[in-house]
């Protein structure tokens, strides 16, 4: 059984949508059940999703110039791979225009505490329950998420020197 | 009488010569000993993800040199395979190992960096001097394929750029042979070396699970006892068809990182021989029996319409487009016309290939991969180093995000560090081998 069929199998309620493009198992949730969900990655033995190896956001606004609607601005993406059972998953979850917001998993995997930082320096999202949500590749004056598709690439910010 | 102690902060960085780019740490230190670390990034950051989407998909390949750039090679074949994934192409076998024989060139010339440059920074001047100087024998070998030494742009989606030259296996055996003699030489410098040896025996030590719980992958894990590699658990390319080890350590201390890095170098020289002795003839695409005349002579024949015989003549083209015409176009190119750009003879001699040209090239044509995302992990020289490719359908990428292998590893820089001296942090820095263009981006 594959890592998507045991998913489908348990959480047959909270699965938005499934797909394996291109051979990658790819598996979108309801933000609610991320916790849960991510709790049955790591502790089912037969899944044993130790590694985090990315996560990552993307936004999907105006998407295809706006022929192809997304019911959400955002997505989560988190990639996990199992070392035991050299398998990969990748798990998406929605997050809304209006209050970027999801449950961290820092608590879960140090590795996603620099990650999720790195998201809400560049896409604005937060993390519910990060110890220490605040940007990590940007400066704290910096206005605005860079990496958010209404964020001009060639805008120009003032420079900032050091606080005296 | 009590006597007030009190923890010091010391401020390393950004600008400090053994911090290997532009990174900050903010140390507490209680006398000489390290109480905790911050670690602060981001001084390199150059909107890699931000503008690879406001570009072609070919043209991202000159952004992806500047990740690693001490292994830009790597970053190419990861960006290329990821594209091809997406749009679910395969390329020709010779195209295949010759992005092995560079990606393993390159990884050796990223170890020598690293460990060359650790062992300057413990005093070992003439180490590093010998290791720089196998790195120079490397560049050469890169440098007569690609044309340059660093910022390369050598892959391209559904191939390479240009073939290796004719006598490349000769030269490549000749180089190989002479750095594993500096191996040998660096080897005696350095790992009986009594200085070197106390300075980076246990120290720097992170447990695997740690390791495993922060995500990091490569010569880092390896030498805490995981034996990931992604060539052998996901092979890619033609990592299946050769024999090599994977080298892991047993206590993920700084010696450990230094006998798994040399092992590796020894590995990836194994490698290049083994595909230079395996490696196919490309087919020759036509019948080539013309006469070899210059690009402008041809431009001209064809636009006045003397294209008697034409179709046979081959192309004397510049030395930056060496070993990029129709002799090699089908050994190194994947049969795609939609992807791959036509031969220079076929852009410069007939009317099909120049529109086939301009509809790769001109903005708003160019690739175009189906609707759809793509994550392809390949090993680069610090670890998995992961391209994510969402596509619109459009000739831009959507989302370029690039999971790079040294940022886990500076999380988890406080592991290492903390309870360590002071003095601690320059080998165990060295043995991070941060390159601050992929950690940044």
């Amino acid at each position: 059984m594959t890592p998507l069929q045991r998913i489908q199998e348990k959480f047959s309620i909270e699965i938005i949508e499934t797909h394996a493009f291109r051979g990658d198992e790819t598996v979108v949730i309801r933000p609610g059940a991320l916790r849960t969900v991510v709790k049955f990655l790591k502790e089912t033995p037969e899944l044993d999703f130790n590694v985090l190896m990315d996560l990552t956001a993307v936004d999907y606004l105006n998407f295809a110039g706006g022929k192809i609607k997304k019911d959400s601005r955002f997505e989560v993406v988190s990639h996990f791979y199992s070392l035991k059972h050299n398998h990969r998953l990748r798990l998406k979850v929605p997050v809304g225009e209006e209050n970027p917001e999801i449950d961290t998993l820092s608590d879960l995997w140090p590795s996603a505490n620099w990650y999720e930082r790195e998201v809400w320096d560049m896409f604005g999202i937060r993390f519910k329950g990060h110890p220490n949500l605040k940007r990590i590749l940007m400066y704290e004056e910096f206005k605005g998420h860079a990496l958010r598709k209404d964020y001009p690439f060639n805008k120009r910010q003032p420079l900032i020197g050091p606080a005296i | 009488m009590t006597t007030e102690t009190r923890s010091m902060l010391l401020n390393v960085g950004p600008s400090h010569p053994a911090m290997h780019g532009v990174i900050r740490l903010i140390m507490e230190l209680e006398g000489e000993k390290i109480k905790g670390v911050d670690v602060e990034i981001g001084y390199l950051h150059r909107a890699f993800e931000k503008m690879c989407e406001t570009v072609m998909y070919a043209q991202c390949f000159p952004y992806t040199d500047r990740l690693n750039y001490v292994s830009p090679l790597i970053n190419n074949v990861g960006f290329a395979l990821t594209v091809e994934k997406l749009l679910g192409i395969d390329i020709p076998e010779r195209a295949k190992y010759i992005r092995v024989i560079m990606s393993e060139i390159s990884r050796v010339t990223d170890h020598l960096t690293c460990l060359g440059a650790s062992a300057m920074e413990l005093g070992a001047m003439s180490a590093f001097l010998y290791m720089i100087k196998a790195r120079e024998y490397l560049y050469e070998l890169v440098e007569e394929i690609t044309g340059a030494r660093l910022t390369i742009s050598y892959v391209r989606i559904g191939g390479v750029k240009a073939d290796l030259t004719p006598d490349f296996a000769d030269k490549a055996f000749q180089k190989i042979a002479e750095v594993r003699k500096v191996l040998i030489e660096s080897d005696k410098l350095l790992t009986r070396n009594r200085i070197f040896f106390d300075r980076v025996k246990d120290i720097g030590t992170i447990s695997a699970e740690d390791a495993i719980a922060y995500g990091i992958t490569g010569p880092f894990l390896r030498s805490t006892g995981v034996s990931y590699d992604v060539r052998k658990a996901n092979p890619y390319l033609i990592y299946d068809r050769l024999t090599f080890e994977v080298p892991t350590g047993t206590k993920g201390d700084n010696l450990d990182r230094y006998f798994v890095r040399m092992e590796e170098m020894e590995q990836s020289l194994r490698i290049v021989e083994q595909c230079l002795q395996q490696i196919p003839d490309g087919p020759i695409a036509g019948n080539l029996t013309g006469e070899v005349i210059s690009a402008a002579k041809m431009v001209d024949k064809a636009k006045m319409g003397e294209t008697e015989g034409l179709i046979e003549d081959q192309v004397d083209l510049d030395p930056t487009l060496q070993g990029s015409t129709k002799k090699y176009y089908a050994g190194i190119s994947a049969n795609k016309k939609d992807v791959v750009l036509p031969a220079k003879e076929d852009t410069y001699g007939n009317i099909e290939g120049l529109m086939n040209h301009f509809k790769l090239v001109m903005y708003g044509h160019g690739i175009r991969p189906p609707v759809g995302e793509a994550y392809f992990p390949v090993e680069g020289a610090n670890g998995e180093l992961g391209f994510y490719i969402v596509s619109d359908g459009g000739d831009h990428p959507w989302r370029v995000r690039v999971h790079p292998p040294c940022f886990p590893i500076m999380a988890a820089l406080p592991k290492c560090l903390v309870g360590d001296m002071m003095a601690d942090l320059i080998p165990t820095f060295g043995s991070v081998n941060m390159i601050a263009g992929e950690l940044d981006r």
